[in-house]
C-alpha cells in the first residue's frame, strides 16, 4: 500500500462561469511587434518558442509594428476591412432572418472576421481550403457571390446545392472552399491529402486545413498531423481557438500541452501563435506559411487565438455557460475597430467613411437578401425540388434508388 | 490462358489501372516497399515509384481521410485496410465523407475511391481477423459494396471499381486467396491453378457492378450468396445431391434484383448463406427484397444460414463458420416446408 493516500480524479474547468467577473489573466499576450519574424527555411526545432508566444503587428495605439508588419499596401488593408465589415453585416442580417423563421439554422463569426478574410489573400487562385463552418470570409474575401451564400442559406430555389445542406455548409470548388462536412475535424486530415495530391503530381498548389480548438481533440486533427508530418504535405494547418466549444471551454480539448499550437512540436513542424484579432498577423503568418508550403518545405500548424462574441450557433444561448461581459473583457479586441483604427492613423481612413462604408455595405447586403428571399426561404417560396433529393447520392442513379423515387410519386 | 491466384489476380487489376491512368495510386500499411501483408501490392512500389504506391503510417482513418482528399483532387485512391476488422477508426470518414461528398457538394467534389479490405474468416483469425462487415457499408446511402469470390472477377470487379466515379467498398474473402475453399476444412483445397475461375486474361477488362452471376443453373431452390459461400454452397449442393440454382452476388450494393426476383420465380425456393453475423446482416435485406418481390411465387420461407451473432472466436472457427452440413441442412429443411 502506498502511503499517498487516495488518487484524485482531475477536471479542468474555466477560471469564471456565468454571474462571475470575465478574467483573462492567465492569457499571456506578447507585445506587439516582440516576436521575431524566422526565414521561411528555419529548422522547426529553432522555433520552438514560437508556438507559447503571440506573433501580433498591430499595437494599443493603432500602429503596425514589428518585423511582421509592412506586407500589405493601405489599398489591400482597406479592401480587407471591407471583407471584414461585409461579413459582419451578412452575420447580422442571417441571424436576424434565422430568428425571423425564413431559415432553420446560423452560425455567425463575430469577433473572428479576421482570421478567414486576411488568411485568403495569403492563398493564390487554386489553392484549397478545408474550412468549418466558422470561415465565411474566406468566401467574401475571394469574391464568391452573396446571393449564392444566402440562397444556400434560405435551401431556396437558388441553392447550389439543392437543398441537401444545412445552412452555412457551403462549397465551392472554383473559390477553392471545400464542402463543409458538419462532422466536425474530418475535413483536416482530408486538407493535407489534398495537399500531397499536389505534391505527387508535381503541382504547386497549396491547401489549407481548419479547424477549431475544441475539435483538436478529434482524432482525425491528430491524423492529419502524423500524415503531413511523415509526408512533408505542403498544407498549412490552422487551428482558430475562439476559447469556446459550444459550452465548453478551451482547457477541456487542450489538457496539458500549454497551447494549441504546441501540439505541432512533437511532429516536428513549425508551430505559430498568432494574434486572431489582429488581420495583419493573421495575413502575415498565413503568407509565411503558405510560401513554406508552396517551396516544398512542408506543413505548418498555427493557432489563431481569437474569441467568440456570438454564441456557437442559433441553437445556443452563451449566457448560460460564460460571463455576459466576457468577450469586452478579451484582451485582444475587435478586428474590425482595430484595423480601422490603424487605417485612420494612416490617414487612409475617417470615422465618417467607416460610418458611411457601413451604411453602403449594409445597403448592398439587405439588397441581395431581397433578391435572395425573391427565391424563396426555407419555408415559404420556391425550393429545391423533391426529385434533387434522389439525385447525386451516385453519379448515376441505380435502379433501387429509382424505385423509392417511384413510390415517393416523383 | 494465365492461371493466377486471387491474390496476382488483385494485384494485376491494379497494375493494370495504373498503367492507363496516371491519377490510380496505392497506398496504405505494409503496402510499399513490403508488397502487402498478402503480397497484392507486391511490386508496386518498385514499377510505378514512390508517388504512385507507399507504404501509411498505422492509421485508417488517416489513409481513408487523405484519399478523400487526394480524391477530391482529382486523383483516384486505392487504399488498402490491412484487415476489414481494423476499418473502424476509417468509418467516419467513409459514411460521412466518402459516400456523401458527391450528394452534399451538389458533384462539385466527389470520391472515387477503392478500399479493398480482406474480409472473413476460415484462417483462425479470431475476433480482429476474420470480420465480415459488410452489412455497415450496404447500410450507407452513396457506397458501392463489393465481395469477388474468385480471381477472374476480383480483376474485373476492381479494375471496374476503380474506374467508377463513387467510393467502392472492394472487400475480399482472404481465405479465397489462394484457392476456392468451400468450407470442408478438413481437406485439401485446390489450389486456383486448377480451377476454371483461376483463369484470368492479361490486360484490361472489367466485370461491371451491380450485376450477379448465376454460378450453377436448377430448378429446385435458389441459394443466394457471395464470396467464400458460393463455393461453401456449392459443396452443399453436391454433398446432398440437389437441383439448386446458385447465385453470386458479386456486387451487395447496388444489387441484382432483376436476377435475383428472375431465379426465386422459377424455383420457389430460397436459402441466403452469409459468414456475417445474423441479425441484420446482409441476409436480411436478401431475405426481405425476396418477399417483397417474389412472395406470390415462394412455396416456403426464405431461410438463413450465417454465422452466428457472437463475436468471431478463435478455437471454436469451425463452429461458427456456416459451413456445407449448415446449408445443406438449411436446403433440405426448405424443400421439405
Amino acid at each position: 500500500m502506498s502511503d499517498q493516500g487516495p488518487l484524485s480524479f482531475h477536471v479542468p474547468a474555466p477560471a469564471v462561469r456565468p454571474g462571475g467577473t470575465p478574467d483573462f489573466s492567465d492569457v499571456k499576450i506578447s507585445r506587439a511587434g516582440l516576436v521575431r519574424r524566422p526565414e521561411v527555411d528555419v529548422a522547426p526545432e529553432d522555433i520552438r518558442d514560437l508556438a507559447y508566444s503571440i506573433i501580433r503587428v498591430l499595437n494599443r495605439e493603432g500602429e503596425a509594428v514589428g518585423p511582421w508588419a509592412n506586407l500589405l499596401s493601405n489599398e489591400e488593408l482597406l479592401e480587407g476591412l471591407r471583407h471584414m465589415m461585409t461579413l459582419r453585416a451578412f452575420d447580422a442580417r442571417m441571424q436576424m432572418a434565422q430568428r425571423q423563421g425564413k431559415t432553420s439554422f446560423y452560425m455567425q463569426h463575430m469577433g473572428e472576421e479576421a482570421v478567414s478574410c486576411a488568411f485568403r489573400k495569403a492563398l493564390e487562385p487554386g489553392d484549397m481550403n478545408f474550412p468549418t463552418y466558422r470561415q465565411a470570409g474566406l468566401l467574401i474575401a475571394s469574391g464568391y457571390p452573396m446571393l449564392d451564400m444566402m440562397c444556400q442559406i434560405y435551401s431556396n430555389e437558388l441553392d447550389p446545392l439543392k437543398g441537401r445542406q444545412l445552412p452555412v455548409m457551403y462549397s465551392s470548388r472554383e473559390h477553392g472552399f471545400f464542402s463543409i462536412s458538419g462532422n466536425l475535424a474530418t475535413q483536416f486530415v482530408q486538407a493535407v491529402g489534398w495537399a500531397m495530391a499536389s505534391a505527387m503530381k508535381r503541382d504547386t498548389k497549396v491547401a489549407a486545413g481548419w479547424i477549431g480548438d475544441g475539435s483538436t481533440a478529434e482524432s482525425d486533427f491528430h491524423a492529419a498531423l502524423v500524415f503531413a508530418s511523415t509526408y512533408k504535405a505542403p498544407v498549412v494547418l490552422n487551428i482558430v481557438n475562439n476559447q469556446w466549444a459550444i459550452s465548453t471551454f478551451q482547457g477541456i480539448a487542450r489538457g496539458g500541452s500549454g497551447t494549441f499550437a504546441a501540439r505541432g512540436l512533437g511532429f516536428g513542424m513549425p508551430a505559430l501563435r498568432v494574434d486572431g484579432n489582429d488581420y495583419l498577423a493573421v495575413h502575415a503568418v498565413g503568407r509565411w506559411a503558405v510560401e513554406r508550403a508552396r517551396r516544398n518545405l512542408g506543413p505548418t500548424l498555427i493557432e489563431y487565438v481569437t474569441y467568440r462574441v456570438g454564441a456557437h450557433s442559433t441553437s445556443d444561448d452563451p449566457a448560460a455557460y460564460r460571463p455576459k461581459a466576457e468577450s469586452d473583457a478579451w484582451p485582444l479586441g475587435d478586428p474590425v475597430l482595430r484595423l480601422k483604427h490603424y487605417l485612420i492613423r494612416q490617414g487612409a481612413w475617417s470615422e465618417d467613411r467607416h460610418k458611411q462604408a457601413e451604411a453602403e455595405i449594409l445597403a448592398s447586403v439587405i439588397a441581395v437578401q431581397k433578391e435572395a428571399e425573391s427565391h424563396g426561404t426555407l419555408h415559404s417560396g420556391p425550393h429545391p425540388s423533391a426529385r434533387d433529393m434522389f439525385e447525386g447520392v451516385y453519379e448515376e442513379t441505380p435502379s433501387h434508388l429509382r424505385r423509392q423515387r417511384q413510390q415517393a410519386g416523383i | 490462358m494465365p492461371r493466377k491466384t486471387m491474390v496476382e489476380a488483385i494485384r494485376d487489376a491494379m497494375d493494370v489501372s495504373m498503367q492507363r491512368d496516371d491519377n490510380v495510386v496505392v497506398f496504405g500499411e505494409d503496402v510499399g516497399y513490403f508488397g502487402g501483408v498478402f503480397r497484392c501490392t507486391q511490386g508496386l512500389q518498385q514499377k510505378f515509384g514512390t508517388s504512385r504506391c507507399f507504404d501509411t503510417p498505422i492509421n485508417e482513418l488517416g489513409i481513408v481521410g487523405v484519399a478523400v482528399g487526394m480524391a477530391a483532387y482529382g486523383l483516384r485512391p486505392c487504399v488498402e485496410i490491412q484487415f476489414a476488422d481494423y476499418m473502424y477508426p476509417a468509418y467516419d470518414q467513409i459514411v460521412s465523407e466518402a459516400a456523401r461528398l458527391r450528394y452534399r457538394s451538389n458533384g462539385q467534389f466527389t470520391a472515387p475511391l477503392v478500399v479493398r479490405m480482406p474480409t472473413g474468416g476460415g484462417i483462425f483469425g479470431g475476433q480482429t481477423h476474420s470480420q465480415s462487415p459488410e452489412a455497415l457499408f450496404t447500410h450507407v446511402a452513396g457506397l458501392k459494396t463489393v465481395v469477388p469470390s474468385n480471381p477472374y472477377d476480383a480483376k474485373g470487379l476492381l479494375i471496374a471499381a476503380i474506374e467508377d466515379n463513387d467510393p467502392v467498398i472492394f472487400l475480399e474473402p482472404k481465405r479465397l486467396y489462394n484457392g476456392p475453399f468451400d468450407g470442408h476444412h478438413d481437406r485439401p483445397v485446390t489450389p486456383w491453378a486448377k480451377h476454371a475461375q483461376g483463369e484470368v486474361p492479361d490486360g484490361h477488362y472489367t466485370v461491371p457492378l451491380g450485376k450477379a452471376a448465376v454460378r450453377r443453373a436448377g430448378t429446385a431452390v435458389t441459394v443466394l450468396a457471395y464470396g467464400t459461400m458460393v463455393f461453401v454452397a456449392e459443396a452443399a449442393v453436391a454433398d446432398i445431391g440437389i437441383d439448386a440454382e446458385i447465385i453470386d452476388l458479386r456486387t451487395l450494393l447496388p444489387y441484382d434484383l432483376e436476377t435475383i426476383a428472375a431465379s426465386v420465380e422459377k424455383t420457389g425456393r430460397c436459402v441466403v448463406v452469409h459468414e456475417a453475423t445474423l441479425t441484420s446482416g446482409f441476409g436480411a435485406e436478401l431475405s426481405a427484397l425476396v418477399q417483397e418481390h417474389c412472395f406470390y411465387s415462394l412455396e416456403a420461407p426464405v431461410v438463413r444460414v450465417t454465422g452466428w451473432d457472437t463475436p468471431y472466436p478463435h478455437a471454436q472457427e469451425w463452429d461458427y463458420f456456416p459451413g456445407p452440413a449448415r446449408v445443406g441442412r438449411a436446403l433440405k429443411a426448405v424443400m421439405e416446408a
